[in-house]
């Protein structure tokens, strides 16, 4: 039954573009090569405007993540797209993909009124049918990972205004935005779209071999119930390594009990000190683990650190400079306001925020929960 | 061939809407924003699109930047027409927490001027084969606690060369080279910074020819708890370090925060080190200052790794100029001592040592030889402030040092016979200055 309800999403996503009044059906993702990238989107074949929607091909699937990371409260649309007849082999810690995945991710925000963004965390009026509607959503950019025989390739493709198509910027872009807050206030940021090379910054979670990797779609990211109806699915949610088994992009899983699995951070059902280490772990791991390009600082926040000294309790800083915020530990257990970490994820100043890419504002949801856990954990510094 | 092309598309971008190349060059600034955004963009893609021998040239001129530069492909230079010629700007910067950060082996910059970064100026982590010669990295604005913490920053790096260079205004370190390994750093001038010069968790690294003042704490070799590498082996030898006064307008929490004003060299916690043929003068705390972790007022179980070493050992101290310095000591207690013992007038002896000494190091009693503090130095004093005793048995027993080590290997740096430009690559860069 599941087989078929899922050769029946395939089956409607085509039908769904024919149905749309196109002269011709609708091309085949297309992966081209390294060195003769397209300079737009489209050519990809991967996620498109089409008729008034950010549409998704056949055979690329959505998918979400248990905590993302937070960038200036951009909702994210992102796909996963396997040659035919290939499949990404499971690992508990990095699957390894086949040679032509493209994995991409859409930054956009849903329209407010006179040219503004919104801010919520309700993704449901983004979608219609198997994609984005485009007269409720901006969208600001989307970041292609293309595997490649030697690894993997980021590229950044930024929307026009029009939202007709996105152009290739590997050199990045910044676009003044005004973001409509829930008490109807409009606040002006900067959103900067980053450049190839600090793609690299974040997705190069090992700094010497400086190989890019994605981040996402990992077991522990992955493993959670989506629901594939507002893409176009017709057999409703289901856990998504699940999903990815059934339609052939995922092999070699062990049984799901087994899959190691990072909580929602604002799913107030798990535990404090998991909601916490799931925030860490996605906004910070990338860079703060062993092999990263911040172990230089000895902060690890992925998420299997268990040394409490290096996760940074009553750990003093070694070269944070104004980032230390005039505190004197990273953690200081009990209280947040002594704490550096603290006062980096609340800081807006690039030389001293944390992450340092990626945003150009506080994520308060994201800032008030380390700051009761830090509240939460027990013992002195002195 | 390669370097000449990128050079004219370079010139081309930025000035494009100028009418003469003579004319052009310096003329960045004044052509206006569309300019500087259309030059960032070049460089940026330059940066990202480089290939392994590629020479990124920057004309003379002042250029404006708004994001943070990065170089992620080995084997690249990056060149300017001279650290006061070619300035990269950064005082509009909105994104990035460095200036320019490399991370690449077999790397090169030189002759350019980063400055008023919001962050680091140049940021070098983890790559082998760095030279960093003749830049200048500056805030403008002068010393200030809201200028960004280190000018240039090399860390985790493997045979590096700091040469030539100018930093003046960081809010922690002008030139800090962290965790790395065979490391020179000569001919420099840091002024105006918290700490000038800064070796720290680092093997091997000889400190030459540098002129420190004006700083916090001029040239500090420092250990760090909770880091993969501990450092030691670091020679510092034929620097001026005079007239480091200035108060400390670090970060507090920040290591050098601990730092009085009126630091000449400091060691802190750092094993190995040797401080020979140096000018040091008129550093109003102390003109060398050797301490423990705990000095730093940081140390505790909880923050401190258990296999951490806070003792400076094997430390020799010789033939050095002393003069002036220990006139006003940067700390209450330091200035009742240094009136007490010396009186008004008086000022504290050149070396000022916590006395702090590992026990559990101690045979019959005593510190092994290799591990002593040894002074071999003409004139020169010692005041011992006894930290592990509460400072109770404070004293300015010299005797006491008498002894020598064995002295530290010359660092070498295979590249560093080819540190003078070779005659065929000066007549490259003429050839693309005249196209």
């Amino acid at each position: 039954m599941r087989k078929l309800a899922v050769s029946r999403w395939f089956g409607g996503a085509v039908l769904a573009l024919l149905l749309t009044g196109c002269d011709a059906p609708r091309e085949q993702v297309t992966v081209h090569e390294r060195s003769a990238v397209p300079d737009n989107l489209s050519q990809w074949h991967v996620v498109e405007a089409i008729d008034g929607k950010l549409s998704l091909n056949a055979r690329v699937v959505p998918y979400d993540l248990n905590t993302a990371l937070f960038t200036d409260y951009a909702h994210k649309l992102r796909t996963v797209w396997m040659p035919e007849g290939s499949s990404a082999r499971y690992g508990e810690a990095d699957f390894d993909y086949p040679v032509g995945t493209i994995i991409s991710k859409t930054f956009y925000y849903p329209l407010g009124e006179n040219g503004t963004v919104v801010r919520t965390d309700d993704y449901s009026g983004d979608f219609a049918g198997s994609g984005l509607d485009l007269s409720k959503v901006k969208l600001i950019e989307t970041r292609l990972l293309v595997k490649r025989i030697d690894g993997w390739q980021a590229l950044p493709y930024v929307w026009n205004d029009a939202q007709t198509d996105a152009v290739l910027e590997i050199a990045g872009d910044a676009k003044r935005l005004q973001l409509v807050n829930a008490n109807g206030s409009a606040e002006a940021f900067t959103y900067v779209v980053p450049d190839s090379n600090q793609c690299a910054g974040c997705h190069a979670d090992n700094h010497a071999q400086k190989a890019v990797r994605p981040i996402g779609p990992r077991a522990r990211h992955l493993n959670k119930v989506f629901d594939y109806r507002d893409s176009g699915v017709q057999d409703g949610a289901q856990n998504q390594l699940l999903f990815w088994q059934q339609v052939g992009y995922l092999t070699g899983m062990p049984d799901l009990a087994d899959v190691p699995r990072n909580v929602a951070y604002e799913d107030t059902s798990a535990s404090l000190e998991e909601r916490a280490r799931s925030y860490l772990d996605i906004n910070c791991g990338h860079c703060h683990n062993p092999s990263g390009p911040a172990d230089t600082s000895g902060l690890m926040l992925y998420v299997a650190e268990r040394d409490r000294r290096k996760l940074g309790v009553c750990k003093p800083p070694v070269a944070a400079g104004t980032g230390s915020g005039d505190r004197l530990f990273a953690i200081v257990p009990g209280s947040p306001d002594d704490s550096i970490l603290n006062f980096r994820v609340e800081s807006t100043d690039p030389g001293a925020m944390m992450p340092e890419l990626g945003r150009s504002l506080a994520h308060e949801e994201g800032a008030e929960l380390l700051k009761e856990w830090v509240a939460s954990l027990p013992g002195n510094c002195s | 061939m390669k370097s000449s092309a990128k050079f004219g598309a370079l010139l081309l971008a930025v000035l494009a809407t100028a009418c003469s190349q003579k004319e052009e060059a310096g003329t960045a600034d004044s052509a206006g924003s569309a300019d500087a955004a259309a030059f960032q963009k070049q460089l940026l893609k330059q940066l990202i699109q480089a290939q392994p021998g590629d020479v990124i040239e920057i004309p003379e001129g002042r250029y404006t930047l708004n994001r943070s530069l990065s170089l992620n492909v080995d084997g690249v230079t990056i060149r300017g027409a001279g650290m006061d010629k070619t300035i990269l700007s950064f005082k509009d910067q909105i994104q990035g927490a460095e200036g320019l950060l490399v991370n690449a082996s077999d790397f090169t910059i030189e002759d350019l001027a980063i400055e008023d970064t919001i962050g680091d100026a140049l940021k070098v982590n983890e790559g082998k084969n760095i030279i960093i010669r003749d830049i200048r990295v500056e805030w403008t604005n002068g010393p200030a606690t809201e200028n960004g913490a280190y000018g240039i920053y090399p860390v985790q790096t493997e045979n590096t060369l700091v040469e030539g260079t100018v930093a003046i205004g960081a809010s922690d370190a002008g030139i800090y080279v962290g965790q790395s390994r065979n490391v020179i750093v000569r001919n420099n001038r840091a002024e105006f910074n918290v700490a000038g010069i800064e070796i720290e968790n680092t093997i091997g690294a000889d400190v030459y020819d540098n002129v420190a003042t004006n700083n916090t704490g001029g040239i500090l070799v420092f250990n760090m708890p909770n880091l993969p590498q501990p450092g030691h082996s670091t020679r510092v030898y034929n620097n001026k370090v005079f007239k480091n006064n200035y108060e400390n307008f670090g970060h507090e929490g920040t290591p050098v925060a601990a730092v009085p004003a009126g630091s000449g060299v400091v060691i802190n916690s750092n094993d190995f080190v040797e401080i020979f043929n140096n000018e040091i003068s008129d550093n109003d705390t102390a003109n060398v200052i050797v301490s423990s972790y705990f000095a730093a007022g940081y140390y505790s179980d909880k923050s401190t790794q258990e296999n951490f070493d806070p003792y400076p050992e094997g430390i020799y101290i010789y033939d050095n100029t002393f003069t002036g310095g220990g006139k006003s000591p940067d700390d209450l207690e330091l200035k009742a001592l240094k009136i007490a013992k010396f009186g008004l007038t008086g000022s504290l002896p050149d070396v000022l040592w916590d006395g702090a000494v590992d026990q559990a190091k101690m045979v019959d009693g005593k510190l092994p030889e290799n591990l002593k503090l040894c002074i071999q130095n003409e004139g020169v004093g010692i005041i011992n402030v006894d930290l592990q005793g509460g400072y109770k048995n404070i004293t300015t027993d010299i005797s006491k040092h008498s002894c020598s080590l064995k002295k530290l290997p010359q660092v070498v740096l295979d590249f560093d016979n080819k540190q003078e430009k070779p005659q065929e690559e000066q007549h490259a860069i003429n050839e693309v200055t005249d196209a």
